[in-house]
């Protein structure tokens, strides 16, 4: 079965009020997103090792494999964004008391969490992705992806919160500064209920 | 209002700052400096808007050098040594500068290569740059075909870029984010920066369009003068 693009949990003008918007979300929802999906069917479609896959699947066989390299671009970014929409929202910024506790056990405060996201968003060199993790051993960190991977190809553990910092994401709305984007998705954006659903 | 006027607006800066011709950005202390655009930022409208080459040039840019010059600081043996030459021995550098001088070292040589090839009213190359290109790829149009889709092909950012060998032999190579043919030693006789920021402003997600309409800013005669370098063992970055 072909994959498809999910709705926007919002409306394409929710994020607006909040810095993200209506043309940004458009475009990276309905053109950027929708060409991943796109291009991971034909992979699909042309490749009968891939049918049948779910998308986990498809994103842990294709990793680490040249000659899936589009299939593992595809394929990430469709998982990727389809977290990234999830866990933004129109009421974004405010962190419920389990994960503010966890956070606070985990990188001393609330605000060295922020620090550590933002490094990790600032430092990913050309396109890529920040997130923060749940790993094996239980406890929360920030790390961060080229492109189209994630911390499900890697193995470091699972997604609480994914960020995207290719530039399509920020530059009509903050042009070439990508700091100032990232402070402004962590207070406005970032759905930390989302996040603390996840937690183990 | 429409989508240019916001952006405007967003930006704080009105038209006028656009018109005025670049090199007046603060320079950072090291051994690196931002070079002048040597046009005016609406040189290269339609195709490349004005507002675009500003944060190109201005900002992001800009940005490159003073990374670069900060990252040299402690190391003033490597901070002497020529761009290419620090680019062409990666793996000789000091460790702890060898990412920042490949991503923001990469940076700068790109930028200054594509400024540098831009800013003229396309069209096609003479004489033996003609018969180099129609010898290595066909002709103009079947390496244009190629260019772009080798472009559109570099999944994330990154550039695609000709290169030039000292006999004269031209290639095709796409690398990511900042890296560089002049890391393995080669020559680059014209590049195309597919970062989205070079292009999101005007196109959108549009890259082929973006490609597309890119050669028409090209400045044959400059890239003539690059492709005489590289076989005189001249051209630099
Ligand atoms: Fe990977
Ligand atoms: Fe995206
Ligand atoms: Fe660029």
């Amino acid at each position: 079965m072909a994959f498809t693009l999910p709705a926007l949990p919002y409306s394409v003008n929710a994020l607006a009020a909040n810095n993200m918007q209506q043309e940004t979300l458009e475009l990276h929802h309905g053109k950027h997103h929708n060409a991943y999906v796109t291009a991971l069917n034909g992979f699909v479609d042309a490749n009968a090792a891939l049918q049948g896959k779910t998308l986990e699947e498809i994103v842990k066989l294709s990793h680490g494999d040249a000659s899936l390299a589009g299939v593992f671009n595809n394929a990430g970014q469709h998982w990727n964004h389809i977290i990234f929409w999830e866990n933004m929202s129109p009421n974004g910024g405010g962190i419920p008391g389990k994960l503010e506790a966890k956070l606070i056990a985990d990188f001393g405060s609330v605000q060295a969490f922020k620090d550590s996201f933002k490094t990790a968003a600032t430092t990913q060199f050309g396109s890529g992705w920040a997130w923060l993790v749940q790993g094996a051993d239980g406890k929360l960190k920030t790390t961060k992806t080229p492109n189209g991977s994630n911390p499900l190809a890697t193995g470091e553990g699972k997604v609480l919160l994914g960020c995207d910092v290719w530039e399509h994401s920020y530059y009509l709305d903050f042009r070439n500064v990508r700091p100032a984007y990232v402070d402004n998705w962590l207070n406005k954006l970032a759905n930390y209920e989302y996040a603390e659903a996840q937690l183990g | 209002m429409g989508a240019i006027g916001r952006r405007s607006v967003l930006l704080g800066a009105g038209l006028l700052p656009l018109l005025r011709i670049s090199g007046a950005a603060a320079q950072a202390p090291g051994p690196f400096s931002l070079p002048p655009l040597g046009y005016a930022f609406e040189a290269n409208e339609p195709h490349i808007d004005a507002q675009t080459m500003m944060i190109h040039h201005d900002r992001h840019h800009a940005a490159y050098v003073a990374n670069l010059n900060a990252a040299l600081k402690d190391y003033p043996q490597v901070a002497a040594m020529p761009l290419e030459a620090m680019l062409g021995k990666l793996a000789e550098l000091p460790e702890p500068i060898r990412a920042a001088v490949r991503n923001n070292g990469g940076g700068h040589a790109n930028h200054t290569m594509f400024w540098g090839v831009m800013g003229g009213k396309g069209g096609a190359p003479s004489g033996s740059l003609a018969e180099a290109i129609t010898r290595d790829f066909g002709g103009l149009e079947a390496l244009q075909g190629a260019f772009n889709k080798a472009g559109l092909g570099q999944f994330g950012s990154g550039w695609v870029f000709v290169t030039v060998a000292k006999d004269g032999k031209l290639g095709l190579v796409a690398r990511p984010n900042q890296d560089t043919p002049l890391q393995d030693g080669a020559r680059v006789l014209l590049g195309n920066d597919v970062w989205e920021h070079a292009y999101y402003l005007k196109y959108q997600n549009r890259r082929a369009d973006y490609l597309a309409a890119w050669w028409n800013v090209l400045d044959w005669t400059r890239i003539a003068a690059r492709f005489e370098a590289a076989k005189a063992g001249t051209l630099a970055i």
